[in-house]
């Protein structure tokens, strides 16, 4: 079946032999709407993840203005502003949105932003390109994946404005909804918003993940073995995997918080002989292969960049794959590790322990691959190489932090503490992050046939470093010194480094500043990109192609042979 | 369950209009914009007019870079192998990676060697930058488990703990439990119980007023009206758990080495052995509504005697009463 559609699209493809044709396709509004096509559907999802972006990382300026001095700074006014409270019931209403920005903050960054980005945005656009395929497998599913998002992020704003505890407004339970917080705790419909918000995007992801499994296995052309697919689409094959089996086990356990919610189920309530605590199962078997979701994708981007640039093939390429392949199988038996202070026998945390500390090694294997890709080459610091050695250095900094709360004994000090929000800060918001724009100012010339001013893109790249840094880097010592997360006020002796980091936040928010500059810049220019533009480093596929790439891309399918795979 | 009432519940802070606030957070912005440099003195900041209780104690001081200060065993075991093992092994790991960094960035720039090598496999390396990190974590992984051992295992009187040595087999005497505290997380403060003599008390976070009008002014957001009294060196056997219709909350107390999650229909437990005397400070640690940071934890370790006193006064009287015989210490 599969192979039909393959030949079908290629007999389509090379029925038409120019560039860019779009007879037969849909134009001007219709051309997005309807659209059917991988690429027009990459391009939509990654302006739909800088939008959400935009809007995540404005949540969290104000968390950081919150928390820029000991008291309670600006959440009271808010409320006051946003549902019209005074006195008592507006501070109350404040505290409770603080939270409720903690929580939309890390749905909107998980869910909107990284994940239709690396997954839909880059898996959708490249993945088909570098197997040689003229488009996904199931092109509508693909348009239903995408559109189903929109109203996903339309759901979880909404219900900002959703009574969620008596009195206030919005979810405030973070992004794990742990009941009875979420159930008894929040009665108010703000919760069954996320939890149908979270149905949503779930459904949308699993329709990608099936789309993208089937396009890999299916579609490669002809010769490309999976041993001689390049890194980015073994990624996005590992990753559409991990979400096919995880959130699938989300989906149930937030059904089942929708029933205890709404239909008298007492799965997590103790009074009906329920327990709380196997929600805490259920999301984390979900929660931890989706940080590997978030950041696999990012491991095959920087392969390919960190080999285009230092004009050298892909050391270890065989390791490389097995050992994104070794993180995605590991990943899904190390859930218990952010359980460690909810009572677990000791047998069971030393599992956990031992499991987790196990991802290291593969995980080192790529930081010492990537370097070793680089040994000996001949290096130019292009835009994209600096994101993504500046990647490196941070994902080894988040990574090792990882190891130290992997262990039960020192994450008795650290749970809950800002030692975790600096930790996956690290791996995410620098990591995940970086690998996203990696990807962007790599691929943003082959997408939209435009170069950018690459001098403005390196300062964005050194502000944004400098501003991460400074956000979390002081948040290792906060959590050291004990100050837990999720609060809105803090005692005084953790004000030093709370304005440190908000100071970084700051610059952060300058960093976006050039990047929208760079953009905006850049379509004004309309200096118009080659096919090419990174030399004879950059072997995949995509780089045959014209910038940006003929509508089913290859007119006809390429060959692999056997030397330049990979 | 019996609520107390008291005076010292709700937490007041000063109730701005949001357009003021607004603009106080513009021109703390502009400030901010104007000097980096005016963030980094601490000296900058509210500071309580009195003392404080223990400054240098039982909580962070400002600009701490580590951890809390240890008074038991099994924090002591939690320093030893974060500050002894863990913080020297991800250094050096990550001074590794930046040196290597460095020497990519110098050695095999396009200037500094034009022409790439095309190598792709080197067997020998591969192999060591996989065995290497697997003897590494097995390093870590035998006092990990050690040390996490410790913390789950309830002492008997027999079993030898780790303390600061914890490459050794245990050689910290920890005596059998002699208290047992139960300590029940409620929106939004805490309820422990004296489980041998069935003696309980609700623990509410002062407001400003009450904690500044105190003769010994105690640090903000972390004083309380009715702290947890325990005898110094003596293991207390604590349970944890919340209001059964409630939601889930974390008992944390740093200097101690615990946390451990409050949760409706669950009786977690865990131990402590506090080595000194003084008030010790900690705070809810899972995210349980909007005083989530307002419930804090403070034990007080006196010395047996004065502990003595304290229960009998309890249990002849009220919390008041027994709060009284401590106040000379305080």
């Amino acid at each position: 079946m599969a192979n039909a559609d393959a030949a079908h699209l290629e007999a389509h493809a090379t029925g038409h032999d120019s560039a860019a044709e779009h007879d037969h396709g849909p134009t001007g509004w219709r051309r997005w709407l309807y659209s059917t096509n991988h690429k027009d559907i990459g391009i939509m999802y990654l302006v739909f993840s800088i939008i959400a972006g935009v809007i995540g990382g404005v949540l969290s300026g104000f968390m950081r203005m919150e928390l820029q001095e000991p008291g309670i700074q600006i959440f009271h006014g808010l409320a006051a502003m946003s549902y019209g409270l005074e006195g008592d019931a507006a501070l109350d209403a404040g505290k409770h949105m603080y939270n409720v920005f903690t929580t939309a903050h890390a749905l909107i960054m998980v869910f909107f932003t990284v994940m239709p980005a690396t997954v839909g945005g880059f898996g959708n656009y490249f993945a088909p390109l570098m197997i040689g395929a003229p488009d996904t497998a199931f092109p509508r599913i693909n348009n239903i994946a995408f559109w189903l998002l929109p109203p996903a992020f339309l759901l979880t704003l909404m219900s900002l404005f959703f009574e969620g505890p008596a009195g206030m407004y919005g979810s405030g339970g973070g992004w794990t909804i742990y009941p009875p917080f979420s159930t008894s705790g929040q009665p108010g419909p703000a919760m069954d918003f996320v939890i149908l918000s979270l149905h949503v995007a779930g459904i949308s992801s699993i329709l990608g993940a099936i789309n993208l499994i089937t396009t890999i296995f299916n579609m490669r052309a002809p010769g490309m073995t999976l041993h001689k697919m390049p890194l980015f689409a073994w990624a996005t094959l590992v990753t559409a995997f991990l979400l096919l089996l995880a959130l699938p086990v989300l989906a149930g356990g937030i059904t089942m918080l929708l029933t205890d919610r709404n239909f008298g189920t007492t799965f997590f309530a103790p009074a009906g002989g329920g327990d709380p605590i196997l929600f805490q199962h259920l999301f984390w078997f979900f929660g931890h292969p989706e940080v590997y979701i978030m950041i696999l994708p990012g491991f095959g981007i920087v392969s390919h960049i960190v080999s285009t640039f230092s004009r050298k093939p892909i050391f270890g390429y065989l390791a490389m794959v097995y050992a994104m392949v070794a993180i995605g199988f590991v990943g899904f038996v190390v859930w218990a590790h952010h359980m460690y202070t909810t009572g677990l026998s000791l047998d069971v945390q030393r599992y956990f322990v031992a499991a987790t500390m196990v991802i290291a090694v593969p995980t080192g294997v790529k930081i010492f691959s990537w370097i070793a890709t680089m040994w000996g080459g001949s290096i130019s610091f292009r835009t994209p190489m600096l994101w993504a050695i500046g990647f490196i250095f941070l994902f080894t900094v988040g990574g090792v932090t990882g190891v130290v709360l992997a262990n039960a004994g020192a994450d008795r000090a650290l749970h809950d503490t800002y030692y975790v929000v600096a930790h996956f800060h690290y791996v995410l918001s620098l990591g995940a992050v970086f690998t996203m724009f990696a990807g962007w100012y790599y691929w943003y010339p082959k997408m939209f046939g435009l170069l950018y001013n690459e001098k403005l893109a390196n300062a964005h790249f050194w502000v944004m470093f400098v501003g991460v840094n400074l956000i979390f880097f002081p948040q290792h010592f906060l959590g050291l010194a004990g100050m837990p997360r999720r609060y809105i006020d803090y005692p005084d002796a953790y004000g030093m480094w709370n304005r440190v980091s908000s100071i970084g936040y700051y610059i952060t928010f300058i960093s976006l500043l050039i990047f929208f500059w760079v953009m905006i810049d850049s379509v004004r220019k309309k200096r118009k990109a080659p096919d090419n533009p990174w030399g004879d480093g950059a072997t995949t596929l995509e780089w045959t192609l014209s910038s940006p790439p003929p509508y089913h891309s290859f007119s006809t399918l390429p060959k692999i042979d056997s030397t330049n795979a990979h | 369950m019996p609520h107390s009432c008291l005076s010292l519940t709700a937490i007041h802070q000063p109730n701005t209009g949001g357009y003021e606030v607004t603009a106080l957070t513009l021109k703390r912005l502009a400030l901010t914009a104007i000097g980096l440099m005016a963030a980094f003195p601490g000296a900058a900041m509210a500071q309580d007019a009195g003392a404080t209780l223990i400054q240098e104690g039982g909580y962070a001081h400002d600009g701490q870079l580590g951890l809390q200060r240890s008074v038991t065993p099994i924090m002591d075991s939690i320093v030893a192998f974060h500050d002894g093992v863990l913080m020297w092994t991800i250094t050096a790991i990550v001074l590794l990676v930046l040196a290597l960094l460095v020497i990519v960035v110098v050695r095999f720039n396009a200037k500094a060697n034009p022409v790439p090598s095309r190598f792709t496999h080197n067997t020998v390396v591969e192999v060591v930058w996989t065995v290497v990190p697997i003897i590494i974590l097995i390093v870590i992984a035998v006092p990990s488990f050690g040390v996490l051992a410790d913390q789950i295992t309830v002492p008997d009187g027999e079993r030898k703990y780790l303390g600061s040595n914890i490459f050794s087999f245990g050689e910290v005497e920890v005596p059998a439990p002699e208290v047992t505290v139960k300590a029940t997380g409620e929106q939004w403060f805490w309820t422990y119980e004296y489980v041998d003599q069935g003696l309980f008390f609700d623990s509410y976070m002062l407001n400003e007023e009450a904690r500044l009008a105190e003769e010994v002014v105690q640090p903000r957001l972390l004083a309380v009206d009715n702290e947890l009294v325990v005898p110094v060196g003596t293991t207390v056997r604590l349970q944890v758990t919340a209001a059964p219709t409630g939601v889930i909350h974390a008992f944390a107390l740093p200097s101690f080495g615990i946390k451990i999650d409050a949760v409706p229909g669950r009786l977690n437990e865990t131990w402590f052995n506090a080595e000194e005397t003084g008030m010790f400070y900690g705070q809810c640690s899972e995210l349980c509504g909007k005083d989530h940071a307002f419930m804090p934890i403070a034990i007080r370790v006196v010395e047996r005697e004065e502990y003595d006193a304290f229960i009998a006064a309890f249990e002849n009287g009220s919390y008041d009463d027994a709060q009284a015989t401590l106040v000379a210490a305080r």
